[in-house]
């Protein structure tokens, strides 16, 4: 138990993640509010992200720019750059998906009148 | 490391108020913190292109996305009222949380140069990426260049969703 928790304690990233990833996915399954619901899958999305750039971290390394004079000193010195590319991409897609359901939503909400779930199963009837 | 703490701790506490808030443009303007602190974060990491991107795409663009959809929304929708909470998800949710903590013992160390994701490929690229590409930032080089073909793609999946966006708007107004 004394180890798990040492072990946590030296990856806040890791717990921060949970938190982030367990609440947008309650907030995604749980919340009537459509609105709401798009909130928690952009933070589970961005927190998913954010675990795998905490890969990329190195103790003392800088960012993934290799200059002239710093090219002898390896891989060592520099962020590990495949999370960061693959990343990038990943934000552009969930921004793109995010822009589609709100797209939907609106287009719910012109229809029925409503944001809330159970008001639009209603009117649905 | 140090620095870090105060603003994950300050991370959490945005997502927080994004998601308890009432008042759902509230919400929205909560939720642009929380995505700049996460660009914030990233910079402290090394991972300055995540950064930028965050802080343009997901700060800026996915806030402007939000605010354009409640914009239409009359004032008493966009008031959340109080919901029952259910059980099932409020017990199985800390016993995922527990699994998922207790195999973090098993991730390499935070910022372990030697960890398997930071040895077996990346040394390649960031060793042989200037000779080969003459580009010294490393993550342009992988995106324009090692991996080009991708990046188009992923311009096919955002005209696809520009696509959708368009019909779903053109056909409310038709």
């Amino acid at each position: 138990m004394a180890e798990l928790l040492q072990a946590l304690l030296q990856r806040p990233n890791f717990v921060a993640f949970v938190i982030l990833f367990l609440w947008g996915i309650y907030i995604m399954a749980a919340h009537p509010n459509y609105v709401k619901k798009l909130i928690g899958l952009y933070i589970v999305q961005t927190s998913v992200v954010f675990f795998l750039v905490a890969f990329s971290a190195k103790d003392g390394a800088t960012v993934p720019i290799v200059s002239a004079e710093m090219a002898s000193l390896g891989a060592r010195a520099y962020a590990n750059p495949l999370p960061h590319v693959l990343t990038v991409t990943a934000i552009v897609v969930q921004v793109a998906t995010l822009g589609v359901s709100l797209a939907l939503v609106s287009a719910i909400y012109r229809k029925y009148g409503s944001l809330d779930e159970d008001e639009v199963l209603k009117r649905v009837e | 490391m140090i620095l870090e703490l105060p603003l994950l701790v300050f991370l959490v506490m945005t997502a927080a108020g994004a998601i308890l808030a009432k008042d759902l443009i509230s919400a929205v303007f909560i939720l642009g913190t929380y995505s700049f602190t996460l660009a914030l974060v990233w910079a402290l990491l090394g991972a300055v292109d995540v950064a930028f991107v965050e802080a343009v795409v997901g700060a800026g663009l996915a806030t402007v996305f939000f605010l354009l959809t409640l914009s239409t929304a009359s004032e008493k929708d966009t008031q959340i009222r109080r919901s029952a909470i259910p059980w099932t998800a409020l017990i199985g949710l800390p016993i995922v949380a527990i699994l998922l903590l207790y195999g973090a013992a098993d991730l390499p160390a935070f910022g372990d140069p030697g960890s398997p994701a930071s040895t077996h490929i990346s040394p390649i690229y960031l060793e042989g990426s200037v000779a080969q590409t003459k580009t010294p930032n490393v993550v342009t080089a992988i995106l324009m260049d090692y991996r080009s073909l991708d990046t188009l793609i992923e311009t096919v999946v955002i005209f696809t969703a520009g696509i959708a966006c368009a019909l779903i708007y053109g056909k409310g107004s038709a």
